[in-house]
């Protein structure tokens, strides 16, 4: 004889159910409430801090109350933009090869390792950069920061740019070659024309991830207090290290200092992914027309 | 004419080209001065630095195992909390939320808002914040109510593997929650479907045809999370107290490998130096298998096509 | 009909009365079934009755709403953000849209076959049949093996795959994998089983031993077929439903309505006029 299954679910089976549902929401809380609480001790400590002497003064000793952040925050804006300066072309060149080579051997290896170097620890990146350029020039330097976080911004841009390519409609390459529009013109013009959104979000969001980075920083640019007159043969202050000092310094002065610089890091890194949440609305509206 | 078409493409080809070489070059010259840096480190300790407890800069005897446990308990610790939380969010999202998509996207948007929070910033709140918080109201009373314990074993001063391996946790979930997010709503409704009509409850469909079918996926993510874990530095540093040690005491102070390198390389030279370098060469070897790995497992989930973290 | 004799029903044994079959007790009947997905109505208030032990087919032209309406006889279609059904659904005398009905029970007693075999990839041929039981609370493995035998024996798939039920679910040919899917699904012993043109993405080789296991089956099921299929239509069902822009054109024994439809929609589709 066989069971006759019941015509109800069991009482357990409800139970579990309710109780996983419980759980799931639990877990999103969990996962959430630290967001909400970092952001808020951020802007509310950090706004105890933030006025314009704090924007426009040197750092000074933790025994002061009026120390700034203005070299450290020339600092980091002067290594982000060399980075870029350095990570854009080769970035979104590589990006490129990725999206309009991608049958050849070399992009699917250089693709591979590509993602492999997305989110590889910074630290490791520093310490090559140390190796190769600090122990060679025996100092410190804006120019040795610039490239450790070039490394951490190549591999975003790449990947960003070989999607946004990607997404162009492979008619539009065809129908341009077909014109006799040489293939070079073709990417150029048309190819990274139309993907440009894309590839500038891309662009931004590894500039945001560079702003925020430190361990590449620790041992290649340093800190100074002062702004760098020479980008080759000295250490130079950059806000992030800032934190880090500060934070750990056990300081109150400093402590509230750190608040401060970081809300302003916060910022900036808000203001730069505001920035790419309406690029990207606004070519998603483009997207949808054309 | 069409000599100059020519010269046009292949020039630009070979710039391109050479872009693309520039990232296997980087990964290869990483790999590379890792190596003759720490050539003088590995051929004075050998093998045995892997498993050498002491770091004497004074006497100049380096063992690598503290850091390397440390880097492991704390990344443990990490996936531990933050591999359940990641799935409860992705199924939340992709399971719970099917009607309300927008409300899906913006608290998919809000988990990853978690993950553009730059790393000393976490290690800035866990400093001032979130150690002085868990020694008073979770590592003080676990002490003293389960203290018997080894985990618990030690007295609590805040900056210790636990609350390095819980800022850890906070700051893999996003990385684990997004690519599972994906993988759960790659999972095909006709799936669902069938289980549903065998009598199934929610949690019954989730639990036993999407979370199976994305098994592969899910794991990807967990060492895409373990990754991120093994390499953070600043947050874990901060916190985590920069004490070489090898113990179960979740409450001592403990150093990870990528501490190591922030704090000491300064004073280092000769030999102090070329240890730290090795310690950055196990780092890298350590990252490259574990990104090696979740992207193999992410690229065959997804067929080719990239995932997006 | 009593408790009892409805659940000695389901034993497998041939029903006593099918030598005379009785069709004008309805198993299942739909009372005004209206559907919709978001603000578009596909299913204009269907009133339809399908007699215990038969066959019936569900035809209609593409969109017409036939596999809205078998969705919403297994309470399926509500999953779908934004669908929304009114009207009631009866069977043995139980709204089972009324709120103190769970869709979860419901689901278990009305099984569905899709038109594209999905058996569980991760689960061997063995647990895939046996994995509506085991979520039922089947847990000796002597019945859960007996269980699966019956199963596939009348989705006429044991004698192909009696040696390999450990082979995952998707190494069998198209053809089994349905035969599989209707296993699992009979393993939970459904009174109804709901098909969406179960054969469309098999082969007529797959397709004749499909239709083979379904004429076995009405003796202890209620079959309702989707099928654009009018041969089909004709070789297995007892009865016939057109359905055209989500209303009911026409219903009657499948002869008479392939042969003097009465409707002149319905004689349209049969001739081919519009499909």
């Amino acid at each position: 004889m066989k069971s006759i299954l019941p015509t109800q679910i069991s009482l357990w089976r409800k139970i579990v159910n309710k109780l996983m549902t419980i759980l799931v929401i639990v877990a999103v809380a969990l996962a959430v409430i630290p967001l909400i609480f970092i952001l808020g001790d951020v802007l509310l400590r950090g706004a105890a801090a933030v006025n314009l002497t704090f924007l426009t003064s040197l750092p000074a000793a933790p025994t002061s109350k009026n120390g700034g952040i203005a070299s450290p925050l020339v600092g980091s804006f002067t290594m982000v933009g060399l980075a870029s300066l350095f990570s854009i072309p080769i970035g979104v060149g590589a990006g490129m090869f990725f999206s309009e080579y991608s049958w050849s051997k070399l992009s699917t290896v250089s693709g591979f390792m590509n993602d492999v170097l997305t989110g590889f620890p910074s630290m490791v990146l520093g310490l090559f950069v140390f190796v190769v350029i600090v122990l060679t020039t025996k100092s410190f330097s804006a120019f040795a920061g610039a490239v450790a976080l070039s490394f951490v911004m190549i591999p975003i841009i790449a990947r960003t740019t070989d999607e946004s390519l990607k997404l162009v409609p492979n008619t539009l390459r065809e129908a341009s070659m077909a014109l006799g529009v040489p293939r070079w013109k073709t990417t150029f013009r048309i190819v990274v024309g139309t993907g440009k959104t894309g590839v500038l979000t891309g662009i931004i969001l590894a500039v945001a991830r560079a702003t925020g980075e430190t361990a590449p920083l620790i041992l290649t640019a340093f800190w100074s207090t002062h702004y760098a007159t020479n980008l080759f043969n000295q250490p130079i202050g950059s806000l992030t290290y800032l934190i880090y000092l500060y934070g750990t310094s056990g300081a109150s002065n400093w402590e509230t200092q750190a608040w401060g610089a970081a809300l302003i890091l916060i910022l900036i890194m808000l203001a730069l992914n505001l920035f790419v949440k309406v690029i990207i609305g606004r070519s998603l509206t483009e997207a949808r027309m054309g | 004419m069409s000599i100059k078409l020519l010269r046009g493409d292949t020039i630009l080809k070979i710039l391109l080209a050479a872009a693309a070489l520039f990232i296997i070059g980087l990964l290869v010259a990483l790999a590379v001065e890792l190596s003759m840096g720490s050539a003088a480190s590995i051929s004075q300790f050998g093998p045995g630095f892997l498993i050498g407890t002491k770091w004497d800069a004074v006497h100049e005897i380096f063992g690598a195992l503290p850091f390397i446990y440390g880097t492991l308990l704390t990344s443990a610790i990490a996936l531990l909390i933050g591999l359940p939380i990641s799935l409860g969010v992705a199924i939340f999202i992709s399971e719970k939320l099917k009607a309300h998509q927008t409300f899906g996207y913006l608290l998919g948007t809000l988990v990853d808002l978690l993950a553009a929070v730059p790393s000393v910033i976490y290690g800035l709140w866990g400093v001032l914040i979130l150690a002085p918080l868990l020694r008073d109201y979770v590592e003080m009373p676990l002490h003293n109510s389960l203290g018997f314990i080894p985990l618990f074993s030690g007295t609590p001063f805040g900056f210790n593997f636990f609350t390095a391996g819980i800022v850890l946790a906070i700051m893999v979930i996003p990385t684990m929650s997004a690519v599972s997010r994906d993988v759960l709503s790659a999972v095909p409704n006709s799936q669902r479907e069938a289980m549903y009509s065998l009598g199934a409850t929610d949690w019954e469909v989730t639990q036993k045809s999407v979370l199976p079918y994305a098994r592969s996926g899910i794991f990807g993510a967990f060492v895409l999370g373990l990754g991120r874990a093994v390499g953070e530095t600043m947050a874990v540093t901060m916190v985590i107290g920069n004490i070489p040690t090898i113990t179960a005491n979740l409450f001592s102070g403990g150093y990870t490998l990528s501490s190591l390198i922030a704090n000491e390389f300064g004073e280092s030279s000769g030999i102090y130096q070329s240890a730290i370098i090795e310690i950055g060469l196990i780092l890298f070897l350590t990252a490259l298998l574990i990104n090696v790995l979740a992207r193999l497992l992410l690229w065959r989930m997804s067929h080719g096509r990239q995932v997006n973290v | 009909m009593t408790k009892i004799e409805r659940r000695t029903q389901n034993t497998g044994m041939p029903h006593p009365s099918m030598s005379k079959q009785d069709f004008s007790t309805a198993k299942i009947e739909t009372k005004d079934l209206k559907a919709r997905f978001g603000k578009v109505e596909v299913l204009k208030g269907i009133n339809l009755k399908f007699p215990e032990n038969s066959v019936t087919a569900i035809m209609g032209p593409s969109g017409c709403g036939k596999t809205t309406f078998i969705r919403c006889l297994n309470r399926i279609h509500e999953l779908t953000p934004g669908a929304k059904v009114e009207g009631e659904v009866i069977m043995d005398g139980i709204n089972i849209y009324s709120p103190n009905v769970d869709p979860v029970a419901i689901r278990r007693r009305i099984g569905m076959v899709f038109q594209k075999p999905n058996p569980f990839p991760t689960m061997s041929i063995y647990d895939n049949t046996v994995a509506g039981l085991k979520l039922n609370g089947v847990r000796d493995k002597k019945k859960l093996e007996e269980l699966a035998e019956r199963s596939l024996r009348m989705a006429f798939l044991w004698d192909e795959v009696k040696d390999d039920l450990n082979k995952p679910g998707t190494a069998l040919s198209g053809g089994q994998q349905q035969r599989l899917c209707i296993a699992r699904a009979l393993a939970v012993e459904p009174e109804v089983v709901l098909m969406d043109e179960p054969c469309s993405a098999l082969d007529p080789v797959a397709t004749a031993k499909v239709e083979e296991s379904i004429v076995a089956l009405k003796k202890d099921f209620t079959i309702i077929i989707v099928t654009h299929n009018m041969q089909q239509a004709a070789r297995i069902s007892d009865f016939t439903a057109f359905i055209y822009l989500g209303q009911l054109i026409e219903f009657g024994k499948t002869s008479e309505v392939f042969e003097k439809p009465k409707n002149e929609l319905t004689e349209k589709y049969i001739t081919g006029k519009f499909g």
